[in-house]
């Protein structure tokens, strides 16, 4: 297998979308990924498109965005893994890449959510589970299963729904620095703990919002992308992992044990020490669809003891200048959650931190060269680590 | 009486009946099914075809647990070859790839783990009152995902509670859930 480096990424604006259509915005992303590598849509000579829709119209977005971004009669396909879909576009690209398939790869994520009612989107992730078992007869939702987490957690470990709001008022903090997030205004504790419950016990504040937006990364050989860019980030090591779709097989409640193991293979290929991840990395982008989405983040990544993420947020310890940098794009929380798009716009992300190209404020000092993305799919359903390096 | 079906068609047909009368008079004044999206302004074109969905699941191979409900009993799956014990039931066992299983009745006492209060609901739901819904640990060695009929503020994490299966209170067809013992 031969190194695979990142040589262009493009993000679109998230958020509520009326404005395009669901190709449009992916051209969005798409273009500016080209721009960045300064390369021309012909040049890609394969694509793969994170997309989970249901909500949106086009039922096989990859022929559509194909035609549209003026990717074919290159190679595409679209491909799923819940809200990590994104992530498994960057990683099935990776492998075109590494197995020296393809010199240039696309790999993307579009959604366009608001395509739908609220209710109906509602509907359609919190179909996403087991769907007799949990669904059919019970009704849980997205952030019902998350509260299923949460409440274990909490009751384990003596976390607060102050600490959980923390998290969203840090994000929303960095969000209000990124002219791409959806929420553009900084929170308070109070204002999030004034929030409704939508599944007891997290609230409106804990939770990622509904989406429009794309993301895309172009993926290239060595040899090639020494050519295309100076500052090419290299995709050090994917790991990956899945959960049980029932979430009553899981054995604890008070983390995810996908996203562990997720992290420990990628460590392991990384050549990170799992006991101090942190003392390797400069940034991490984590999966905060709910606030304690990102607490559980921190301890099945090792950057906090077990029982111990929620202090991590209590003491502002993943703001710029603590013990590590989390979401300093808004996160899921505050830049949006287009579901297919997320994973891409991560590693989009990263790859704008360790290049130092990010806005004022919300730039991490670059020191160790490496970052990590942690994506998750579902309620842990899937996991995805990405470490990235200069 | 109406059955959960037809209450929830009502329901939703109810829900959408103002969209729909907006988007025939949208028709018929311009010809077009388009307005501009009043928050941003944008052109939007309303889709005219309407795709509901309702699946049909296969429950064959699981027969066993869909009696076991009509006699108000919770049955789960155990391999003949290798003791693998399965709720959700299942009819085959990957562990040792024999469909050799018996079919047990589920004890009547759990001890619950968590659970949440699902306050913004799904369209298909939105005609319930909040609801809980809980995982349940059961002493047959297996947990059960499942609503929970008590007050959440009385809920701790470990206390007994005890299963029911049964018509439920307002929808009328089978299923199961949980009371404080
Ligand atoms: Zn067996």
């Amino acid at each position: 297998m031969r190194r695979v480096a990142i040589v262009g990424v493009g993000v679109s604006k998230f958020g509520y979308r009326p404005d395009v259509s669901l190709p449009e915005l992916a051209w969005e992303a798409v273009k500016e990924a080209l721009d960045d590598a300064r390369l021309d849509a012909k040049d890609v000579e394969a694509y793969v498109v994170g997309n989970v829709g249901g909500w949106s119209s086009e039922p096989l977005p990859a022929v559509v965005v194909g035609e549209y971004c003026g990717l074919a009669p290159s190679s595409g396909i679209r491909v799923e893994a819940a809200c990590a879909s994104g992530s498994s576009a960057v990683r099935t690209a990776y492998h075109m890449v590494a197995s020296g398939e393809a010199d240039i790869v696309m790999a993307m994520g579009v959604e366009k959510m608001n395509e739908s009612p609220t209710p109906t989107v509602v509907e359609f992730i919190g179909r996403a589970g087991n769907y007799f078992w949990e669904f059919e007869n019970f009704g849980l939702t997205f952030p019902g299963y998350y509260a299923l987490h949460a409440t274990a957690y909490m009751n384990k470990y003596g976390a607060t729904e102050a600490d959980l709001c923390e998290v969203a008022v840090k994000n929303h903090y960095y969000g209000s620095l990124n002219p791409k997030a959806q929420f553009q205004k900084p929170i308070t504790v109070e204002e999030c703990l004034k929030s409704k419950y939508v599944a007891w016990p997290l609230k409106l504040y804990d939770s990622s919002p509904i989406t429009d937006g794309s993301a895309a990364v172009i993926l290239a050989g060595e040899e090639v992308a020494k050519k295309i860019t100076d500052t090419p980030v290299w995709i050090k090591a994917i790991g990956a992992a899945n959960g049980t779709s029932n979430l009553s097989k899981r054995e604890d409640f008070a983390g995810l044990e996908a996203a562990r193991l997720a992290a420990q293979r990628a460590y392991r290929r990384a050549g990170i020490d799992p006991s101090e991840p942190v003392k390797h990395l400069d940034v991490a982008e984590v999966h905060d669809c709910f606030t304690i989405a990102e607490i559980m983040a921190y301890e099945d990544l090792g950057f906090a003891k077990r029982g111990e993420g929620y202090k991590l947020a209590r003491e502002k310890q993943t703001y710029i200048g603590g013990v590590i940098p989390v979401n300093l794009s808004g996160g899921l929380k505050a830049k949006g959650h287009p579901i297919g798009a997320t994973g891409v716009a991560m590693i989009a992300e990263l790859t704008r931190q360790l290049r130092q190209e990010v806005e004022r404020g919300r730039q991490a000092p670059i020191r160790k060269g490496m970052a990590l993305a942690h994506n998750v799919g579902g309620t842990g359903h899937y996991a995805f680590v990405t470490v990235l390096s200069l | 009486m109406s059955t959960v079906v037809e209450k929830l068609r009502e329901y939703l047909d109810r829900a959408e009946a103002e969209q729909i009368r907006q988007l025939d008079q949208l028709v018929a004044a311009t010809g077009l099914p388009v307005y501009r999206d009043p928050k941003t302004g944008a052109l939007i074109w309303v889709d005219v075809r309407e795709l509901r969905l309702r699946f049909q699941l296969s429950v064959n191979r699981i027969a066993k647990f869909v009696e076991g409900l009509s006699q108000e009993r919770l049955y789960y799956t155990v391999c003949r070859r290798c003791g693998a014990k399965y709720f959700p039931p299942q009819a085959d066992c990957p562990r040792c790839k024999s469909s050799d299983m018996e079919w047990r009745e589920a004890s009547r006492e759990g001890e619950l783990v968590t659970w949440t209060v699902i306050n913004v609901k799904p369209a298909s739901f939105a005609h319930n009152k909040d609801y809980v819904v809980g995982i349940v640990k059961m002493p047959d060695g297996f947990n059960v995902t499942a609503w929970i009929d008590a007050d959440p503020s009385t809920l701790r994490p470990g206390m007994r509670l005890r299963l029911f299966v049964g018509k439920r209170p307002g929808e009328n067809y089978i299923t199961y859930w949980f009371r404080p013992v």
